[in-house]
């Protein structure tokens, strides 16, 4: 590929995946596993570094394979090069990180069945060299990072009055724990926040 | 004669869990409400009540289903053999491969049925409540009668918070919400609200 375009379609390909085209806001994809590990700063951290690693490789296996994939069994063939990477990804958190593996529980297998990865597959790797279907899925994986982050926050922050572990100066002292942020509604209520933060913004962009 | 007592008093008591555990996977520990799992569905395809009605009887048939399959391919044939690795490719051929089948099975015997449910049942293969259902049973170590509890009643929870939701949905359809929070916004909003409804059911069992 030419240096030139390659460069050019890089940048475009970053920008999208971090906010013109973000996994959540824009294309509502991959909320199934974003709420449940949101309640702590790390937990989110792995989830999220797992899922962009097999979101790159996958794309790049998908893409670096298109020529020879049937199209009647791609479905099949995608989904079996996801479970590989997430496989992957299983053993090595079991092997050394046997706490966070359980304490993700059955979230990293859910990793197959989230629609970012199969998504970005479908949608860019398919019709794309594989340099640049790692790079989408990449920043596709990290535009969701960076959501998932803010959520885990908040929610720590508010809910448990911890930062990461660290109890924070004034939220482990003086601050009510908000307890509803750390149960299921509190991951509900944080995200339809963003999205309409985001999305409002969002619109103020296409009227400029 | 003891023995069969005691044997038959263990199966009472299986099924009784199996009871208990359909009952936590519908109210107490909803797979949708607490374990946010199957959302991408659950937001697309909240519109209407009888879409949703649909959907949602074919997650529970699916679901109950699979997590039968996946507990025997599991216990008698993964742990057996040591290849308890393999078990995401296992379960998610089994899952695709089951759908497949039931859509050839229903379009044969059934056309009117195979309209109306047509579009769903392919869509089932990539509901992450299926495979989330799956691999909670297998990391609580579930028997197999209390797994046909647990698919069953996961099934119907999650029927039963997706056709509550596009019920909502075609209420609040006239309403004014603000532009950015239209669509999916609003419905999570809902959903949490849901979900505060349903930790109210906490504590009921135990």
């Amino acid at each position: 590929m030419n240096g030139q375009t390659a460069t050019k379609t890089t940048n475009q390909i970053i920008l999208d995946g971090l906010w013109h085209d973000n996994p959540i806001f824009r294309q509502i994809l991959g909320i199934c596993s974003t709420l449940a590990v949101t309640n702590n700063v790390i937990n989110t951290a792995v989830m999220c570094i797992s899922l962009s690693l097999v979101t790159a490789l996958s794309a790049a296996t998908v893409s670096a394979m298109k020529d020879w994939t049937p199209k009647t069994v791609r479905m099949m063939v995608q989904v079996l090069i996801i479970a590989f990477y997430v496989i992957i990804v299983d053993i090595l958190l079991r092997a050394y990180w046997p706490d966070m593996s359980r304490s993700l529980g059955p979230y990293v297998g859910l990793i197959i069945t989230n629609c970012i990865v199969m998504g970005r597959c479908e949608a860019f790797a398919q019709s794309n060299r594989p340099w640049p279907s790692f790079l989408d899925g990449l920043f596709n994986g990290l535009g969701y990072s960076v959501i998932l982050l803010v959520i885990a926050a908040i929610r720590e922050v508010m809910g448990m009055g911890t930062l990461a572990g660290y109890p924070l100066p004034y939220f482990s002292t003086q601050w009510d724990k908000w307890v509803i942020m750390v149960m299921p509604p509190g991951a509900f209520f944080v995200l339809a926040c963003l999205l309409w933060v985001c999305r409002s913004i969002g619109v103020k962009e296409k009227k400029a | 004669m003891i023995l069969l007592a005691a044997n038959t008093s263990s199966i009472g008591s299986e099924v009784w869990m199996a009871v208990v555990t359909c009952f936590a996977a519908i109210f107490t520990q909803n797979i949708l409400l607490s374990y946010f799992l199957g959302m991408c569905s659950f937001v697309s395809v909240s519109r209407e009540v009888k879409t949703a009605v649909g959907l949602g009887a074919a997650v529970v048939f699916v679901m109950t289903a699979t997590t039968i399959l996946n507990w025997m391919a599991y216990w008698w044939v993964l742990v057996p053999l040591n290849l308890e690795f393999y078990m995401y490719i296992l379960f998610i051929i089994i899952i695709a491969a089951f759908v497949q089948l039931i859509e050839m099975i229903i379009d044969r015997y059934s056309p009117s049925l195979y309209q109306s449910l047509g579009i769903f049942l392919p869509l089932i293969t990539v509901n992450c409540a299926i495979l989330g259902a799956v691999l909670w049973m297998v990391i609580r170590e579930y028997s197999l009668i209390v797994t046909v509890g647990f698919g069953f009643g996961s099934g119907v929870g999650w029927m039963m918070a997706i056709v509550a939701m596009a019920g909502i949905r075609q209420r609040i359809d006239e309403s004014k919400i603000p532009a950015g929070l239209r669509g999916p916004g609003i419905t999570l909003i809902i959903a949490g609200i849901m979900a505060l409804a349903f930790v109210g059911f906490t504590g009921v069992l135990q």
